[in-house]
């Protein structure tokens, strides 16, 4: 059906009145619209309701603490750079950065390199065995780290891994698995029969197959869930509470928490470190956001 | 044997040494997520059933160096007046959490599909507070809402008067359900907006020339085609509210959390347990955590979850469409260049709804 067609049978049927509410209208125009000026106003206050408080935490650390306790809900004035140049030169935030970076890229890797070796097993492999993995894996769903986490850190302390990094990233790992696998497992299925049959013939093997045709093709899966583990564990706070009391070893969020307690009468430094840490999971998201949204799509419909 | 023959062959039945190898394939494949997975997931949690039935400081082996008391530690904790509460809270925080987040998500949602300048841009920005991590979520609110913080300074321009939004144990958990809710509502409308843009396009324009509005269209399309997206949602909503734990913590800390009225059952689990180093009671709390979850998420899934499973509703609301479908053909019947118009469209609805 040619897009002309398509313009007079819509006049035809709804007449120019509708044409508001009607995609068509834009469907094809290569411009997007300026909308509804009430979409407008009502996303504006939606977003500032999000993203106020997470400025007033950024911009505090521009202010001094004299600049808070006068006015908490101010601009600041003049702007104060030292709480910045404080937290950067103090190794504390150096170390614990790295700490993060380790766990979270290690975390990320674990998850992305396991969950799609099972998912292709799930997703590629007609037998009762794939199915019962499925089972299996999204009952995991239902096993979050809460209540398992006396007990992890008793094992965890048997196998010498209190205060180590490889102890976090471990468990991280396991838990991270059951969301990957929801995730990814539809997008596996979706590579075609055919493909595979097609590398037979060309005399690939399945696991040729997977390292050639499967892998570049999960592209947008894989993405998806290496971003939300990496998040997740950029963010967690039980496990490293449970697992770190080496201040050498803390990971950002244990260390905001230390840090807050430790330097409360000195809210505006508070505020700099916090800001400093959130910056790394705000540019991972930001730059990978339409990729989520897209995967999370793929795994509502699955 | 060529190459196409042993496809077929394939096909028609696999050879004893091809299935021995797929069984090898699937072997390395998924045997080390499997280790990994039930070593650190599913073990703890047998190995908080064995230790919650012991008195037990957490050094040495249960059965050596603590004391067999069966099921005491479980009569002390459903006993225990402050474990009630922490329960109490929970169920609030998990019940409040859907009435508040769910029907805020659909709208916003909505509102986010519209089409529009900067509409990515702002999809982004409602993401923010879900990326933000706990910690720094909370030690940010909890700065703001002390009594002399920022939300009262604004609160006393206004010219109203300020309150104690953390200590006072009448508003404590209203704040807590604020800050849950102003934090987790991103996630909900990223998965309503993917949930949306799964609908079929035609759908609408079939409503359109019914004569359905916005908020019509919106009733009797969006809301229950996307049924099984909200429905999942408020599985993922219950099982996060049940282990609520991060926010509470940094917030109101283990000691106020109880005074304030927003303890929870991870909150106690972690006070009575780790902290007081009672390990055979701490891992108690936690299979009592796990069974009121279990028994929680079962029920949902027999109850409500398993409606998507049957496709009953589906299959109704199907139904529903194209009995509308067919009117609307039935109308247009004697027009003749827009039937020849919506012919193909007809066709290619058939493929969505089926």
């Amino acid at each position: 059906m040619t897009y002309t067609g398509e313009r007079i049978e819509r006049t035809l049927l709804f007449g120019k009145r509708k044409r508001k509410n009607d995609p068509y209208a834009y469907h094809k125009s290569a411009k997007t619209p300026w909308g509804n000026p009430i979409v407008y106003i009502l996303s504006l206050l939606l977003v500032l309701i999000c993203v106020v408080p997470v400025l007033y935490i950024i911009l505090g650390g521009f202010r001094t603490n004299s600049q808070i306790t006068r006015d908490p809900a101010g601009m600041p004035n003049p702007w104060n750079f030292g709480n910045y140049a404080t937290v950067v030169s103090s190794s504390t935030f150096w170390v614990e950065l790295v700490n993060s970076l380790i766990v979270s890229v290690g975390t990320m890797v674990g998850v992305v390199v396991l969950a799609l070796m099972v998912s292709f097993v799930i997703a590629r492999y007609r037998f009762r065995f794939s199915r019962m993995l499925y089972t299996l894996f999204s009952a995991g769903m239902m096993f979050p780290i809460t209540v398992a986490i006396t007990p992890l850190y008793l094992l965890l302390r048997n196998l010498h891994l209190i205060n180590s990094q490889l102890g976090i990233i471990l468990p991280q790992i396991a838990f991270g698995l059951p969301q990957a696998i929801i995730i990814l497992v539809p997008f596996l299925q979706s590579i075609p029969m055919e493909l595979e049959e097609a590398a037979q013939l060309d005399g690939c093997s399945r696991l040729g197959f997977f390292a050639r045709m499967v892998l570049p093709l999960s592209g947008p899966g894989v993405a998806t869930i290496a971003i939300l583990s990496f998040v997740a564990s950029w963010n967690a706070y039980m496990l490293p509470l449970f697992l770190l009391n080496d201040s050498t070893k803390y990971t950002l969020p244990l260390g905001v928490q230390m840090f807050s307690s430790q330097h409360s009468v000195d809210t505006a430094q508070v505020l700099a470190f916090t800001s400093l840490s959130m910056i790394p999971a705000l540019i991972c998201f930001t730059i990978f956001q339409k990729k989520i949204v897209g995967g999370l799509a793929g795994a509502v419909k699955g | 044997m060529s190459v196409a023959t042993s496809m077929r062959a394939k096909r028609a039945g696999r050879s004893h040494s091809d299935k021995f190898r797929q069984r090898f394939e699937m072997g390395v494949l998924s045997v080390p997520a499997l280790i990994m997975f039930v070593g650190f997931v599913i073990l703890p949690v047998f190995m908080a059933a064995y230790y919650g039935f012991y008195k037990w400081k957490g050094f040495g082996k249960p059965n050596v160096n603590g004391q067999f008391v069966g099921l005491d530690n479980y009569r002390i904790i459903l006993t225990d007046p402050n474990f009630q509460q922490a329960l109490g809270h929970t169920l609030f925080i998990a019940v409040m959490s859907l009435i508040i987040q769910g029907p805020l998500a659909i709208l916003f949602a909505l509102l986010l599909n519209q089409k529009f300048k900067g509409r990515g841009l702002i999809r982004t920005l409602i993401f923010v507070p879900y990326v933000v991590s706990e910690v720094i979520i909370g030690t940010g609110w909890s700065l703001m809402l002390q009594p002399n913080g920022a939300v009262n300074a604004v609160m006393k321009n206004l010219g109203l008067k300020g309150v104690d939004w953390i200590a006072n144990p009448k508003i404590a958990i209203w704040t807590l359900m604020f800050i849950i809710s102003w934090k987790y509502i991103g996630f909900a409308v990223i998965l309503m907006i993917a949930g949306m843009q799964a609908i079929p396009e035609e759908l609408y324009e079939a409503a359109r020339v019914d004569g359905a509005g916005f908020w019509r269209q919106q009733w009797s399309i969006t809301l229950p085609l996307l049924a099984p997206t909200i429905r999942m949602w408020a599985f993922m909503s219950i099982i996060g509210s049940l282990q609520l734990f991060d926010l509470v913590y940094i917030i109101w800390g283990q000691y106020v959390s109880s005074t304030a009225g927003t303890s929870t059952m991870a909150t106690y689990m972690v006070r009575e347990g780790r902290l007081a180093n009672n390990y055979g009671y701490g891992s108690a709390v936690a299979v009592v955590i796990f069974i009121i979850s279990l028994v929680i998420a079962l029920l949902y899934q027999r109850f409500v979850l398993n409606r998507d499973l049957a496709g009953a509703v589906e299959k109704r609301e199907r139904k529903q469409l194209e009995r509308r479908m067919k009117k609307r053909e039935r109308e247009q019947m004697g027009h003749d260049e827009i039937e020849n118009a919506i012919a193909p469209k007809n066709a290619s609805m058939e493929v969505a709804l089926s």
